[in-house]
């Protein structure tokens, strides 16, 4: 599996293979508190970079999910829909949102490595 | 940011999270989040920090009560000293300017007001009064609310005596050579108290009660503790172009009052209850989890607007998306199948009673 990347929409992606697995950050179900919502994008249906792929609720409000890249989704987790409070127990594992099958590979070379996503994510909660 | 109350010190230390709200930097959430903070209280005693509220104190005699009957749609004559009614200061066409909870005390009358509306409140009084009585908006105090079924035991064990107290009746209490007003009621769906009490007491105070068990609650839970609990929010259920009967609250109406009239917007009050309204207020139960915010638009099956949400959440006690909104009246039954607007899709919801949660309050036998 390749390392995980980061988007300055607080999502994380790994790839193995030509398929991505996308979740959100840590950093951001801190910044959203407590998930009650969790809204997919539908399983053979085309996502573009930078788009919206699905939506979260927190009891406070609703924040849009973007995908990092584009592809075709092969892969939801319903787990997440059925029970959202799992996404604040474990963002950056079991909870992934989405798998999608890549379209453009280069389109991981602008996202950001682990420690650059940190500090990203240290400067803009200030 | 904005003015701060006198606990906000013991809120930064506690780790909130900030919001401005009113014009006063509140507490949204603590460390362990609303879900949390929202079961606390229900299963044992939270602390909610609503000094940002108005405690408008008016003193005066027997004019002050028939000028204040002249205002509000109760029979305060006939109000007990220490009793609190739920009550809303409206506009001549009847539009709500705001809902409050006033208590008749020794030579006056103490009214709890939102703290958007205080200033604007105070103004309207005072004009309608035509000055006569002396009005304090009493910045000096802080109100300190203790919610939850824990909270009778813990706060007696603070200040004692406060057990004694009735639902909506209160009294002055002794604390540390000081006098705090305590009365039994609070905006949670919860028995619980308010107490009113100087500044340099509060945060000691709100320690006091931490120390016995108590936990320190935001805004967030308590909105969606209101809400369980079926509680218009001033602002989004209620604000001027809404009457009190199209928010289903003619409850709130003293009965002789209904009949009688001779309050600011009595008659259009007496025209809605004859006539009915085109809308009223109602619970709505989206089907599965789908959370309908403020201003989701409610249509009918045939795709006609028929309705708008006013608030809207996960309601933590009832593990569910609630809501509560205004609904043309012929909509208005219970389990009426109604549609819900989205992000740009038509969700099934059903109407349904209020509240969403329910517990008794404290009685008492008089």
């Amino acid at each position: 599996m390749s390392e995980v990347k980061f988007s300055k929409e607080h999502e994380w992606i790994t790839v193995e293979g030509d398929v991505a697995t996308i979740g959100i950050t840590k950093h951001a179900t801190e910044m959203l508190g407590d998930i009650v919502f969790a809204e997919l994008p539908e399983k053979g249906s085309s996502v573009e970079k930078d788009g919206t792929a699905g939506v979260v609720e927190s009891t406070k409000a609703a924040s849009d999910v973007y995908t990092p890249v584009s592809g075709e989704v092969v892969d939801t987790n319903q787990a997440i829909v059925d029970d959202p409070a799992k996404i604040n127990e474990d963002p950056e594992g079991s909870a992934w949102f989405f798998k999608l099958k890549l379209k453009d590979s280069s389109e991981m070379d602008s996202l950001m490595n682990k420690e650059e996503y940190d500090k990203f994510a240290k400067e803009s909660a200030s | 940011m904005g003015k701060k109350t006198s606990l906000n010190k013991l809120h930064q230390d506690n780790h909130a999270k900030f919001v401005e709200f009113a014009g006063y930097e509140m507490p949204i959430q603590y460390s362990k989040g609303i879900v949390e903070e929202h079961k606390f209280t229900r299963s044992n005693a939270g602390i909610f920090d609503v000094s940002h509220m108005g405690q408008l104190f008016i003193h005066g005699g027997e004019d002050l009560t028939a000028d204040l009957e002249k205002i509000f749609p109760l029979d305060l004559k006939n109000l007990k000293q220490n009793s609190s009614k739920y009550s809303f200061l409206m506009n001549d066409s009847a539009g709500i300017h705001d809902d409050l909870i006033i208590t008749k005390i020794e030579k006056g009358y103490l009214i709890i007001l939102n703290a958007a509306c205080k200033d604007n409140d105070f103004k309207i009084l005072s004009d309608l009064l035509n000055s006569k009585y002396e009005m304090v908006l009493d910045d000096q105090r802080a109100l300190i609310a203790i919610q939850g079924p824990k909270s009778v035991e813990i706060l007696n064990n603070t200040i004692e005596g406060v057990e004694k107290l009735n639902f909506m009746t209160g009294n002055w209490f002794d604390y540390k050579d000081q006098k705090v007003f305590v009365t039994r009621s609070g905006y949670t769906g919860e028995d619980g108290f308010e107490v009113s009490i100087n500044n340099d007491l509060a945060e000691g105070f709100t320690q006091n009660l931490m120390e016995k068990g108590a936990q320190l609650i935001g805004l967030g839970a308590r909105d969606t503790l209101r809400l369980e609990a079926g509680l218009c929010l001033y602002g989004h259920e209620l604000d001027t172009e809404k009457t009190p009967i199209e928010a289903n609250l003619k409850w709130a109406i003293s009965k002789e009052r209904i009949s009688n009239g001779g309050y600011v917007g009595s008659d259009k009050i007496m025209k809605e209850i004859q006539e009915g309204t085109s809308k009223i207020r109602i619970g709505i139960k989206p089907e599965g989890r789908l959370i309908a915010r403020e201003k989701t638009k409610i249509f009918d099956d045939s795709e006609k607007l028929i309705g708008e949400v006013t608030s809207g959440t996960f309601g933590p006690s009832v593990n569910g998306p609630i809501a509560m909104g205004y609904i043309d009246k012929e909509f208005s039954k219970v389990d009426t199948k109604v549609l819900l607007e989205v992000r740009g899709k038509k969700h099934p919801a059903s109407v349904c009673g209020l509240p969403f949660y329910k517990k008794s309050y404290v009685k008492g036998a008089n």
